[in-house]
């Protein structure tokens, strides 16, 4: 039998959402994150539901495999802005995270601060934020990450090219059918045109999606999953090497509720998969530093971890959403040269992606899910309130 | 005179003219028992209104979008043509008990009640005509059944009054009635219901960005297609090209709405279009106080109120010929509603010379201070004393 591991990898993120900041608030306040509390825009209620039933639940089940079993490891990657809303309004979410990092055996997954998309508008500003969460996550755990993933998992043969030069060992992407053809996303792979030391782990989006979206569907054939019908249909695939399960943190509790059994599923799966003694749980920069490279992965265009489509046009894919990007990025050098840092950091908090997911009208297909992920009532309601607050940070910064 | 909105309880300017032009009559000695569909507490002293008690004033008001209703007749938390057959067998029940020398009808809601109260006393009907289906469908013929009730009531009343030349020969045009059955009455503004204005602006945004040098262009109404409101971004996307520093406002609600956003989107100007929604009291009126300049570019629009009220808080105003207003409203700067390219140069000259926004001005507060519903009232009453002589003696 040969070797294999489950790399499971986890990302936490929370936006902090506008709320219903209309045309009268503009120029009078620029209060665009703080909705009273019970508004569904509520950035501080949102963190008390999550911290209440994902952050706090599933750390302490993680916490408890970890303590358990010296071959359970796992990635997280968390965004700046979840950090910052969890030091404001949820410490002990924070420090739940910090306990799990103390044991060693969780390897934290660098990114952009704000959850961006500024990797495809302004790479300065790009550079800027990876750099700002790489303090930060120094700062908060003691970690500097040699791994990166970009918001949304959205990647292509430029990002794999920046994050050699800037002496990542390992970089993360959607490991699409279209892309591989007939390769698996079991092993370990090298993006095509760079120089350095740089490797690729491809989600296996089959097997991330049996957990993070079929997990609890009565429907679905295979309901219910059990532990151990899944690390059985692992350990009979053939000569796999790592089986790349990447996901929102919140399929634990929130995605996937509590009554699914999700968190029964997550606390047998170690015992389950572990009985073997070939296999074990590897971080994301363990994996590629343990196995070999099978092939080069060409991705020239952009591939997300979105819809059925894989690219970004849940983002970027209609005109409000690409007028309202133009529109933030705009106010790059006034903001920067206002040397006003609450200026700096709202701009910033303004360019994560949730902003412009919001604005998706791709309702007949993988309009469920978005309609899910929105505090507005509408694509419309979510533009006109962002606009509205871009008008005021005009003003601000000075821009006319 | 049989209504179905009066202030506060009105969508729009049905109500608002209704009241004021009763006021007129009022104060030239008419006696006015004024119907209406629903139940209420108010009253003028100028007149007797008679609350049928049918319904709440939101179904009312509602009701007054025949799309909507035609498309979802439930949407009303009521069927529209309950009401309205409720409202008929009220008015059944006020002609048995009330003294009146004729009837006078005002929009398509009341005129088979009119038809019927005409059909038990035989008193001359006099039908006034605010707009007629194909202005609200804009330009279509709208719902058969709204156009059937006006084709009948249009053809037996023995009067009609249309708000605007443009009114009349929609009328003339739609149902064949002879020109000679009707005459034209302009709607008017009463100042006295204008309240001024009052504290700071509420639209701070758009004061600041005056102050760096933006011109505000408004429009203020419902969001439907009849208000011609997607030439207007069109004009706007025009003149953004020369005078990037224009702001457009569009306040108001309705079934257009997330259409007009993705196209301010798709034309690339959403950074200049702001929407805000439907607006009363302060916020309405300021609204208006902070343009630079009032665009009414609608399709169809039969009198068309909103002018004389940015008029009133002294601000110019675009409008569309084909508009009523546009026959009574001199001062103003007018252009087809086809016509996105003379609209944008309008607004661009506008903003280019503060002379012609001077003048404008100037002249448009002189025309104010001569407006009111006199002539319109004359006119009603030589109606009134024509028919209830030819019929009562």
């Amino acid at each position: 039998m040969s070797r294999k591991s489950i790399v499971l990898y986890l990302h936490v993120h929370q936006p902090f959402r506008v709320r219903h900041y209309s045309v009268f608030d503009g120029g009078v306040r620029s209060d665009y994150f703080d909705a009273e509390y019970h508004d569904r825009t509520s950035n501080e209620r949102i963190m008390h539901k999550v911290a209440e039933k994902s952050y706090l639940a599933t750390n302490a089940r993680l916490l408890d495999l970890l303590n358990r079993h010296d071959g359970f490891k796992l990635s997280l990657s968390i965004t700046g802005t979840a950090i910052e809303q969890m030091k404001r309004w949820s410490p002990e979410s924070l420090h739940s995270f910090q306990k799990l990092t103390q044991t060693g055996r969780v390897e934290i997954v660098g990114e952009t601060y704000h959850h961006s998309l500024a990797f495809f508008y302004d790479r300065a500003e790009f550079q800027d934020q990876v750099d700002q969460h790489r303090r930060l996550i120094e700062e908060t755990f003691n970690q500097t990450p040699t791994a990166f993933r970009n918001t949304e998992l959205a990647y292509n043969n430029d990002l794999a090219w920046w994050a050699d030069q800037a002496g990542y060992k390992v970089i993360l992407a959607e490991g699409w059918d279209p892309v591989l053809g007939w390769r698996s996303p079991n092993f370990v792979y090298r993006p095509t045109y760079i120089e350095g030391n740089l490797k690729l782990l491809l989600k296996n989006y089959k097997l991330s999606d049996d957990i993070a979206f079929r997990f609890g569907d009565q429907s679905w054939a295979e309901w219910p999953l059990t532990a151990d019908k899944f690390s059985h249909w692992l350990s009979e695939s053939g000569d796999a090497t790592n089986f790349n399960l990447f996901m929102d943190y919140e399929t634990f509790g929130e995605h996937q509720w509590h009554e699914s059994g999700i968190f029964d599923f997550l606390s047998h799966l170690p015992n389950a998969w572990l009985s073997n003694p070939d296999h074990d749980f590897k971080t994301v920069t363990e994996t590629v530093d343990s196995y070999p490279t099978t092939d080069r992965v060409d991705m020239p265009f952009v591939v997300t971890w979105a819809d059925t489509e894989r690219d970004l046009s849940a983002w970027v894919g209609n005109s409000m959403q690409s007028q309202a990007l133009e529109a933030i990025y705009s106010l790059k050098d006034a903001v920067l040269r206002s040397g006003d840092q609450k200026l700096v950091d709202d701009w910033r908090k303004l360019q994560t992606s949730d902003h412009f997911y919001y604005m998706c009208t791709k309702w007949f297909n993988d309009g469920d899910i978005h309609a899910y992920f929105s505090p507005y009532d509408n694509p419309y309601d979510a533009f006109i309130a962002y606009m509205n607050a871009w008008q005021d940070m005009r003003l601000r910064s000075g821009e006319f | 005179m049989l209504g179905w909105e009066l202030p506060p309880h009105n969508s729009g300017g049905l109500g608002v003219a209704c009241l004021q032009l009763s006021k007129s009559l009022a104060k030239k000695g008419t006696r006015i028992d004024f119907v209406v569909p629903y139940v209420g507490h108010e009253q003028f002293d100028f007149m007797n209104v008679i609350y049928a008690r049918l319904a709440h004033p939101w179904v009312i008001s509602g009701v007054y979008d025949s799309k909507l209703y035609y498309e979802d007749p439930t949407s009303l938390g009521g069927d529209i043509y309950t009401v309205e057959s409720n409202y008929q067998q009220a008015i059944e029940q006020v002609v048995s008990e009330r003294e009146f020398d004729l009837i006078h009808a005002h929009d398509w809601l009341t005129f088979r009640a009119a038809l019927r109260a005409k059909e038990l006393t035989g008193k001359p009907l006099i039908l006034h005509v605010h707009s007629v289906e194909s202005d609200r469908a804009g330009g279509k013929q709208g719902n058969p059944l709204v156009h059937e009730i006006e084709r009948l009531g249009l053809s037996i009343a023995d009067k009609i009054v249309a708000v605007s030349q443009l009114t009349k020969q929609k009328i003339v045009h739609d149902y064949g009635i002879p020109d000679s059955k009707i005459i034209v009455a302009h709607n008017s503004l009463d100042q006295d219901y204008m309240e001024e204005l009052q504290g700071e602006n509420e639209y701070q945004l758009l004061s600041r960005l005056k102050n760096e040098g933006y011109y505000v262009v408004t429009n203020i109404g419902r969001l439907t297609i009849q208000k011609g409101l997607s030439s207007f971004l069109r004009a706007a996307q025009l003149v953004l090209q020369k005078k990037p520093k224009t702001i457009f406002v569009i306040i108001g609600s309705g079934d257009q709405k997330r259409e007009l956003i993705e196209l301010a989107a798709s034309l690339g100007i959403a950074r200049n279009v702001l929407f805000v929604d439907f607006q009363r009291g302060k916020r309405w009126r300021d609204a208006f106080a902070v343009s630079d300049l009032f665009v009414m570019p609608s399709i169809s629009e039969p009198f068309g109120l909103t002018p004389l009220e940015a008029a009133f808080y002294g601000t110019p105003s675009l409008i569309s010929k084909q508009s009523g207003i546009a026959e009574v409203l001199k001062s103003c700067l007018k252009a087809d509603f086809w016509d996105i390219e003379k609209m944008a140069d309008q607004i661009c000259s506008f903003v280019e010379h503060s002379g012609l926004k001077n003048a404008l001005s100037e002249d448009l507060s002189k025309e104010l201070m001569k407006l009111n519903w006199d002539t319109t009232a004359e006119k009603l009453l030589s109606t009134y004393r024509q028919h209830h002589g030819v019929l009562v003696t």
